[in-house]
């Protein structure tokens, strides 16, 4: 990758990547360890003639940047535990209205306020089950300052093309943690924009599927006048309780995703051969994963790892491969057990599956790994 | 001539949900005729609203229509004006969505000084759950959460509007339909955060309740029991505290919000 | 140089030692070409507590950001040297502050027991360069970092105007072990 080197924090890089994509909105409130995304964007995002606004909560954040995706601006908002608390329910709006945003979730420690200087990852069920009501959800989990840079491109692209918020959720230690980077040249990374209508105005029907299913959007002010409601609605965009429009409009919403894994779906498979062990470790855990995956191959252990990269949908058949392979999965995460569930589900008992899992606000270390992998070797 | 509101009506989508004699009608016509008199064009207008019977109102006029969550009006809004401020912003809200669950954002709003336009429609009464109490809701008055009277204070919306900063701040109601309707439409000229405060009437949830008479009675209320703030300065102090007051509060010029992040706009360019 | 070199920069809240971390990292990573990660960790004070900022640097990708053996250790207060020197590996190089850190733990490491904020505040004239001045320290004592591209990382990131001040803190403290 060509382009400019430079030395950033996780958040910054997130904001850079976030620029990159074309994001010309941010609506934020402050909350560790989120608020960098914010303080680099104040400065940024005027300079591009974009906008950027601290707003007087995280309700209110997530409703000013699915207005602004309204009038056609990417839109961005971040923050970390309770605020992504708070925000669910205008997540839930962008769900069932169709409004492309992106969420930055910089998850910390606890519930409640609990460790917020603290790293966690134990948002990552609330990720997919946090709103209420059936609802499509994606989630990214980089692991490094770079990841971080290219996945909120992708959050962004994501959005854009299936009309559904993104959820990019980091954790206290990439957001904060410093690495070398390339900004790559513009151009050299795809960016996406939304389906716009081309029919006259007075044909469009915001919520015509019959050419596919994701429908056009028209910016709001382009002279295309639609009704955006977070009732449940019919094609015209207008409340309908119906339940034979009902049903296959909440299917159509799921199936957005489920049909468009191939854009979706990212993750590591790395195999050895004769490993009877494997481990599945997203973000910062990942990286603790990986070393301890070395050190136990100079013990003479191998191990298999998944790391998945896009968390929901998660990557079921690689699972399902390791699992017919292995007879341990061992899953770390900072929380005391979440996609360790999703693992276990996904496998069907095809393998044993154990847990590391660490909410002292220390990070999972390698030797914590190393220790679990010889005892299931 | 009549006024002819089909030209901003959807064809198709009445009958609208408002109950028989709910006055959000008289109040929604008086944002209409404010817009065709103020002349502003279809396709470069946004009217947001949050959850409650006043919010569907949107879903009945042509324009850029938003109908979002509870209390979250004006939050959306001001995404959509800071987004591209030459669009007009419209909000329209319930006195409960926005002064109880929407407070914050209302007196952000206004702090801001934000160039948006709210009109709530104040009935004193959350009608579309079936009469709870709203911040409005006078003191001692019967809701169906307040079966022993209202133990609660009511906000005036006025003076919350003028502490919060809004710099532009009426109160009309719906007997006075023309001056209502000129209120509305200086609040849409005026640059900057306009607040007016449509008294309305709920005769299903809260007349009713309260023994106020028929839908007309509560209505005609109006007309004996508020007096204009240029009648009330010949009233004494006494008969003054007997009547609500209404028309232009303030009407005062500041730097509005997007104007003002224009500048950043133009410094960090700069920079 | 080691595959791995794990730096520990530790003080309390508001002696810029996060910075001095981030500088000592872009003068390795951006500068030497050679991999570095910087993290640290903090607590709810934006000034005081005990505060600390690692860098790892290695040939070689790192994975995990987060120091556990450490080569060096810089202590600013007693209070940090105590909480952090726990994980300083055998061996490895103790700087610590000679007014601040008065007792010294005990064990087999190169201790460099060094006028740091005394020579910030008497010979460069502020205390607030302390970091800077440990910086020189530190960069006569590693080998993957030379003093100049600490000079170019500190230049890059302090304010207009202070880069007098910086430079003269830099050298002062390079001095210190050189």
């Amino acid at each position: 990758m060509s382009g400019k080197e430079v030395f950033y924090q996780g958040n910054e890089a997130c904001a850079e990547g976030a620029l990159y994509a074309g994001c010309r909105f941010f609506g934020g409130y402050p909350i560790t360890p989120s608020t960098e995304v914010a303080e680099f964007l104040s400065r940024r995002l005027p300079r591009v003639g974009g906008a950027f606004i601290q707003m007087e909560d995280e309700i209110a954040a997530m409703a000013s940047i699915i207005g602004a995706s309204l009038v056609g601006k990417k839109s961005l908002t971040a923050t970390s535990g309770p605020g992504m608390s708070l925000k669910l329910e205008n997540i839930g709006f962008a769900c069932i209205t169709e409004v492309p945003c992106v969420i930055v979730n910089v998850m910390r420690g606890g519930p409640s306020t609990g460790l917020p200087t603290g790293p966690g990852q134990s948002d990552v069920m609330q990720a997919k089950w946090g709103t209420h009501g059936d609802h499509p959800a994606i989630a990214l989990a980089p692991a490094s300052v770079q990841e971080i840079f290219n996945e909120t491109v992708r959050a962004f692209n994501i959005s854009e093309r299936l009309r559904t918020p993104v959820i990019l959720l980091t954790d206290e230690i990439i957001g904060h943690m410093r690495e070398k980077i390339t900004i790559p040249e513009k151009g050299e990374l795809e960016i996406w924009d939304r389906p716009r209508p081309d029919c006259p105005p007075e044909e469009y029907l915001p919520y015509d599927t019959s050419k596919g299913i994701i429908p056009p959007m028209a910016d709001f002010g382009s002279g295309y006048r639609w009704h955006v409601t977070g009732l449940n609605h019919d094609a015209s965009g207008f409340p309908t309780n119906k339940p034979s429009l009902v049903q296959p409009e909440e299917e159509r919403l799921m199936a957005k995703v489920t049909e468009n894994l191939d854009i979706i779906e990212k993750y590591e498979h790395l195999t050895k051969d004769g490993a009877k062990v494997g481990i599945v470790a997203y973000g910062s855990s990942a990286r603790s994963a990986n070393a301890a995956i070395r050190l136990a191959l100079e013990e003479g252990i191998p191990v298999d790892f998944i790391r998945p990269i896009t968390l929901w949908p998660y990557p079921s058949q690689p699972t399902i491969e390791m699992a017919e392979k292995v007879d341990t999965i061992v899953v770390p995460e900072m929380n005391l057990g979440q996609m360790i569930d999703e693992v276990q589900r996904c496998i069907e008992g095809r393998a044993k599956v154990v847990g590391v899992n660490r909410v002292d606000g220390d990070p999972i270390t390698p030797e914590n790994i190393l220790e679990k992998i010889r005892e299931v070797a | 001539m009549a006024f002819d509101y089909d030209k901003y009506m959807r064809p198709g989508k009445l009958p609208h949900i408002w109950c028989p004699g709910c006055a959000h009608g008289i109040v929604m016509k008086s944002i209409i005729r404010a817009i065709d008199r103020v002349g502003l064009d279809k396709d470069r207008t946004v009217i947001v609203s949050g959850i409650g019977c006043a919010s569907r109102m949107p879903g009945y006029v042509d324009f850029n229509t938003l109908h979002t969550t509870h209390g979250r009006s004006l939050a959306f809004a001001t995404g959509v004006k800071l987004a591209d401020p030459s669009l007009n912003v419209i909000c329209v809200a319930g006195d409960g969505d926005a002064l109880a669950i929407g407070g914050n954002h209302f007196i952000h709003a206004c702090r801001r000084n934000i160039d948006i336009t709210m009109v709530v429609f104040n009935n004193n009464i959350y009608g579309m759950t079936g009469g709870q109490f709203s911040p409005t809701t006078p003191h001692g008055k019967l809701a169906s959460t307040t079966p022993y009277g209202n133990p609660d204070y009511a906000f005036d919306v006025v003076e919350l509007s003028m502490g919060a900063g809004a710099t532009y701040v009426s109160r009309g109601t719906v007997y006075h339909a023309v001056p209502l309707e000129r209120q509305i439409a200086d609040g849409i000229t005026h640059k900057g955060m306009s607040v007016i405060d449509a008294l309305c009437t709920c005769p299903t949830t809260y007349g009713r309740r309260n023994k106020l008479g028929s839908a007309t009675d509560m209505i005609l209320w109006f007309k004996d029991n508020t007096v204009g703030i240029k009648a009330a300065e010949r009233l004494s102090p006494e008969e003054r505290a007997e009547k609500i007051l209404t028309g232009v509060f303030r009407q005062d010029i500041k730097p509005e919000y997007c104007e003002e992040y224009q500048k950043i706009i133009d410094m960090a360019k700069g920079a | 140089m080691a595959q791995r070199y794990e730096v520990r920069l530790s003080g309390s809240g508001g002696q810029g030692l996060v910075l001095g971390g981030v500088i000592l990292a872009e003068a390795v990573a951006l500068f030497e070409g050679i991999n570095a990660v910087q993290t640290q960790s903090y607590g709810p004070e934006a000034r005081g507590g005990a505060s600390k900022s690692e860098v790892i640097i290695s040939d070689e990708s790192i994975d995990y950001p987060k120091a556990t053996k450490i080569d060096l250790l810089l202590s600013l207060t007693q209070e940090a040297c105590d909480k952090y020197s726990v994980d300083l590996k055998e061996g490895g190089i103790l700087i610590a502050d000679k007014r601040m850190v008065t007792k010294l733990p005990e064990g087999n490491y190169k201790v460099y027991h060094l006028p740091i904020i005394d020579t910030a505040k008497e010979k460069a004239g502020k205390v607030f360069v302390a970091n800077i001045v440990a910086l020189g320290a530190i960069a006569g004592l590693l080998d993957s970092v030379s003093i100049e591209n600490v000079e170019k990382a500190v230049l890059q990131r302090v304010p207009k105007g202070t880069e007098n001040l910086n430079r003269r803190a830099l050298a002062l403290g390079y001095e210190l072990v050189t």
